[in-house]
């Protein structure tokens, strides 16, 4: 199983060059999804098949793989949108931003003073990109949808820091994390429909515009 | 020494000369079973080079003998390049340290020749074609830079020979496989760029707006766009030599079978060429270039990943 875990950790970093690179949302939800169910099969993979690990995994995959990207594509279909439109920062230089970041996650990855048994695999530079990837999304994107997809990233980055410590974590704390997930994503569901019912579009650009 | 060299320059001439356009027939009955026709037979691009050699020349009087040069050079590039490059297991015949460069450059040779051709016919409408096409593969260029850089840090080699040696199993096997994995990918698609393959360029179409490579070769006509087309299928299992070699590292230490073994490989590549182009739609022009830089920073990425 260990040799399992840098494939999937690559998989992850490439999906995250995807959702950088892509203005079509339904597949970067897809995408998204996917990367839900390959982080849940990490713990398996890195603790074997214990209860809490069996646990974890199970849970990431009904929430980040199956629940929460529903949700999502529910939410495309019916405000009609397909395409993101063109961002801030637009998408090939924030690719290049992600590419320059995850470089420099596995840079800055080796000058940490981690423990030697973290220091070989991808976990903590995978973790550190995937989260800033995340962030890129978050800032640049104008969809509110993408914004979500961003949120979810960063939370699977630190899904992934969670995995490395989840021997030394109680399940409790890692349930509430997946809780508060799943609560910030129906808030933003609110939000988003708060959002189209006053504009009829879901560019948040339009909430920095002040009323008179 | 030299009867090494010879015997090797003719097994790799051979296996070159003869095999090329079989992959194009491979890759269109490919695509004809996969749409349910019986399609043309397997050695079509043989009787269409044929045809076209008995033609007569027609040169327009506008054009000067940079048009001639075009397809002269378009088919010496890829005979010139194949001598460098091992196939499967059969080693190179000419190889030095650094060949590399010349490697990805005689093509870069052989695409302003075949622009400035396209350029020198005063159409517009090829001058729109040679563009597009210096766009693509300047864009392209990284990336075959870049995955030849990650497997000369394997191999500590610089000549094209040590790239792509027998070190290539072992390293599938370690730590750099993931690194391996990538460029095969990143080599896999400018693969498709350069021999303008589907989601990149239709080789079929001849839709004005959306042509690339195809709108380039317009004026020539007979025997020089036979050459253009022999040169195209010798480019394409030159380049395919290395994705082969890539994924399928074996070698059996007899020629025969490891020449039998890597033209395998190259038609199980045209046929995962062909079934690509069947389930394929095209990418809008704005994409491609788009596409490339991704392919470029995943080769960087691959290449961070080795350095580490």
């Amino acid at each position: 199983m260990i040799e399992l875990i840098n494939p999937l950790l690559l998989a992850v970093i490439l999906i995250n060059f995807f959702t950088l690179g892509s203005a079509r949302l339904g597949a970067c939800i897809r995408m998204v999804a996917l990367q839900g169910g390959l982080l849940a099969l990490l713990p398996l993979a890195a603790h074997g098949l214990s209860g809490h690990a069996l646990f974890l995994g199970a849970s990431a995959l009904i929430l980040k793989g199956i629940f929460i990207p529903f949700l999502l594509l529910r939410a495309i279909r019916e405000v009609r949108i397909r395409r993101e439109v063109e961002p801030i920062i637009g998408f090939v230089p924030t690719l290049i931003l992600g590419a320059l970041t995850t470089a420099g996650a596995f840079i800055f990855a080796d000058f940490l003073p981690l423990i030697a048994e973290h220091r070989e695999g991808f976990y903590v530079p995978t973790a550190l990109a995937t989260m800033f990837t995340g962030f890129l999304l978050l800032i640049t994107r104008r969809k509110a949808i993408t914004q979500i997809l961003g949120y979810l990233l960063l939370e699977n980055g630190i899904f992934i820091f969670g995995v490395l410590l989840s021997a030394a974590m109680p399940l409790m704390v890692e349930a509430g994390v997946l809780l508060d997930l799943l609560v910030g994503v129906f808030v933003m569901g609110i939000v988003l429909n708060h959002i189209n019912r006053e504009f009829s579009t879901l560019n948040t650009e339009r909430l920095s515009a002040l009323k008179e | 020494m030299l009867g090494s060299l010879a015997l090797s320059l003719t097994i790799h001439l051979t296996l070159l000369l003869l095999f090329a356009p079989l992959l194009q027939g491979v890759i269109t009955k490919t695509k004809a079973l996969f749409a349910g026709r019986i399609g043309a037979p397997l050695l079509q691009p043989y009787y269409d080079l044929i045809r076209l050699m008995r033609k007569g020349f027609v040169f327009s009087r506008t054009t000067t003998w940079v048009f001639q040069a075009g397809p002269v050079v378009g088919l010496a590039v890829p005979l010139l390049a194949s001598l460098l490059i091992p196939f499967g297991a059969l080693t190179a015949p000419i190889s030095f340290e650094g060949d590399l460069i010349l490697f990805v450059y005689l093509f870069g040779l052989a695409r302003f020749f075949t622009a400035t051709a396209a350029l020198d016919t005063g159409s517009s409408f090829e001058g729109m074609g040679a563009v597009r096409e210096v766009t693509f593969s300047c864009l392209a260029e990284p990336t075959v830079l870049f995955t030849l850089l990650v497997l000369a840090r394997l191999c500590g080699g610089l000549s094209l020979n040590a790239l792509f040696g027998s070190h290539l199993l072992d390293a599938w096997h370690s730590e750099a496989g993931a690194s391996l994995g990538l460029i095969l990918v990143c080599l896999f698609v400018v693969l498709l760029v350069e021999n303008s393959r589907i989601p990149f360029d239709d080789p079929n179409t001849h839709l004005e707006l959306t042509m690339i490579h195809e709108v380039m070769v317009l004026d020539h006509s007979g025997p020089a766009f036979g050459m253009i087309l022999y040169g195209a299928s010798l480019k394409m299992m030159v380049m395919g030599a290395m994705v082969v070699r890539l994924a399928m590292p074996w070698q059996t230490g007899w020629w025969l079978s490891d020449a039998l073994l890597f033209l395998a490989g190259l038609i199980a590549m045209a046929v995962f060429i062909g079934v690509i182009e069947s389930i394929m739609a095209r990418l809008r022009l704005p994409r491609v270039p788009q596409m490339l830089i991704g392919t470029s920073l995943v080769s960087i990425f691959a290449l961070v990943l080795v350095l580490r």
